[in-house]
């Protein structure tokens, strides 16, 4: 081992270092968020939109770029998974309990992220097997195909009505979405703390931050299943 | 002259080893101007009276600055005042008839001892793996000789207040030491003096928190909410700043 992967593996080791990883791989996937709640919103304008979208996604880089991202975007996945699992069972081997258990100011969030975690991990696992693997549906047989400009896509828009039309689908994604929602209150003010950007004066602003890129992630993602679930939109 | 009847939920545990149990006391004709110690005395006085063994607890000044008393007081290390020592509580703070849970302040690296004494040498450790700075010996150097910018001073001088007691582990959901470990650090490595050994301080005193057992922060701040010296988890912020660049210092230069 050279000296780099010496310091990266004692890095990983040490307390404050793997949650430094916790950290730049949260920031990975909490920017992706925005991203795909950008592209998502796209059913309210129509068929053709987000069609068109899905194409882009698809043929962007020659077909590459969306191997890159999920590349990228998986493997901050697992890393961030894999070090606060470990770390959280190290907390829990650290900690002795009270008879009289009490909290100061530890918010709910905070101490609920390993579960809103987990949520989300079944959530996300659930969610690719439906949208990209496509398992046990027919979105790669012919009622999905569409054309776009006399070309033929595929019919992303109803596959979105489709699956937001089930009820246990709808429901299951309500819960992840206010998990994830739950989550990034802690989280994104943790990024500030954790690589060292936080200090008193700023730490209002800070938690202030957090809380609305939750909120705006919340109302964003649940904004679909509602329209369509509750409001029949596209149905 | 007001009195007080309370009952205690007190820990008692006979050594190290011992498994130990939650015994309920009454507490008795309790002045409201005791301390909590004071309050304790007097139920250990009784106790004594009786035969019986007295309950065991760690106490020095008396008076908020040593660190020595420490007890977790119906789930809150230091009881529910706030920036104060458990000393510093008085029984004016509790209502006649109230029930008060102490207990040892908690966390594996803190064995307890005896009843609610543990073992907090832990951190005697933490500071002998970086807590100092080297300095030639003899005479003192003139106080003006080495500039120190005003909000570097005081930054050092809040951090240095750290007394000790480990309050921000016993309260913290995680058993972390992070609050104590970087009140120590960076008290030093805001000073000039600090600067030679301090990537060397973070890493040795970081490394020694990690292999003590204690756990991993996750930016609660209930050791901010319950540290009687209320030091900033600014510091914690800083460390988790210096230790990057610590090790990016030892890995790159």
């Amino acid at each position: 081992m050279n000296v780099l992967s010496r310091t990266l593996c004692s890095f990983w080791g040490s307390s404050i270092g793997k949650k430094t990883i916790v950290a730049l791989t949260g920031i990975v996937l909490l920017l992706f968020l925005p991203g795909h709640l950008i592209g998502n919103l796209l059913v309210f304008l129509g068929p053709d939109a987000i069609n068109e979208y899905g194409v882009f996604l698809h043929e962007a880089g020659h077909g590459a770029l969306v191997w890159v991202a999920r590349i990228v975007l998986l493997t901050c996945f697992v890393v961030h998974i894999v070090a606060t699992v470990q770390l959280t069972r190290q907390n829990r081997a650290s900690r002795t309990p009270y008879a009289f258990d009490a909290t100061v100011q530890a918010s709910r969030s905070s101490r609920l992220m390993i579960w809103s975690g987990l949520t989300i991990l079944l959530f996300v696992i659930y969610h690719l097997l439906h949208f990209t693997v496509r398992v046990a549906n027919d979105f790669d047989g012919p009622a999905y195909q569409t054309t776009l400009e006399g070309h033929p896509a595929q019919n992303v828009y109803k596959m979105i009505i489709d699956g937001f039309s089930w009820a246990p689908a709808t429901f299951f994604y309500i819960i992840a979405i206010t998990c994830l929602c739950s989550h990034l209150s802690h989280g994104v003010a943790s990024v500030f703390q954790t690589l060292g950007f936080r200090s008193r004066k700023a730490s209002t602003a800070i938690k202030i931050f957090g809380n609305l890129y939750a909120l705006v992630i919340w109302i964003g993602f649940l904004s679909i299943p509602i329209a369509i679930f509750v409001f029949g939109y596209g149905r | 002259m007001s009195s007080l009847n309370l009952t205690l939920k007190v820990w008692r545990q006979a050594g190290p080893n011992a498994a130990g149990s939650i015994e309920t006391y009454q507490a008795k004709d309790i002045p409201t101007e005791a301390s909590f110690l004071e309050m304790l005395d007097i139920v250990n006085e009784r106790l004594i009276t009786k035969g019986s063994e007295p309950i065991h607890f760690d106490h020095d000044c008396r008076e908020g600055i040593c660190g020595a008393c420490s007890l977790t007081i119906n789930g809150i290390p230091h009881g529910p005042e706030g920036g104060i020592t458990t000393c510093q509580l008085h029984m004016r703070k509790f209502s006649n008839g109230d029930t008060i849970w102490i207990e040892p302040f908690r966390a594996k690296a803190f064995p307890v001892i005896k009843d609610l004494v543990v073992d907090r040498s832990a951190f005697d450790r933490i500071i002998e793996s970086g807590g100092y700075i080297s300095v030639r010996t003899g005479s003192a150097p003139d106080a003006h000789a080495i500039l120190v910018p005003k909000e570097a001073a005081d930054a050092a001088f809040e951090a240095a207040a750290c007394i000790g007691c480990g309050a921000c582990v016993a309260a913290c959901k995680n058993a972390s030491a992070m609050l104590f470990v970087s009140a120590k650090a960076s008290h030093l490595n805001h000073l000039p003096q600090g600067q030679p050994e301090k990537h060397q301080r973070v890493l040795a005193m970081v490394k020694t928190m990690d292999n003590e057992g204690f756990g991993n922060c996750t930016n609660q701040y209930e050791c901010e909410a319950v540290c009687p010296k209320e030091i900033s988890a600014d510091n914690i912020a800083k460390l988790n700043r210096d230790y990057a660049l610590a090790k990016a210092h030892d890995a790159l230069v």
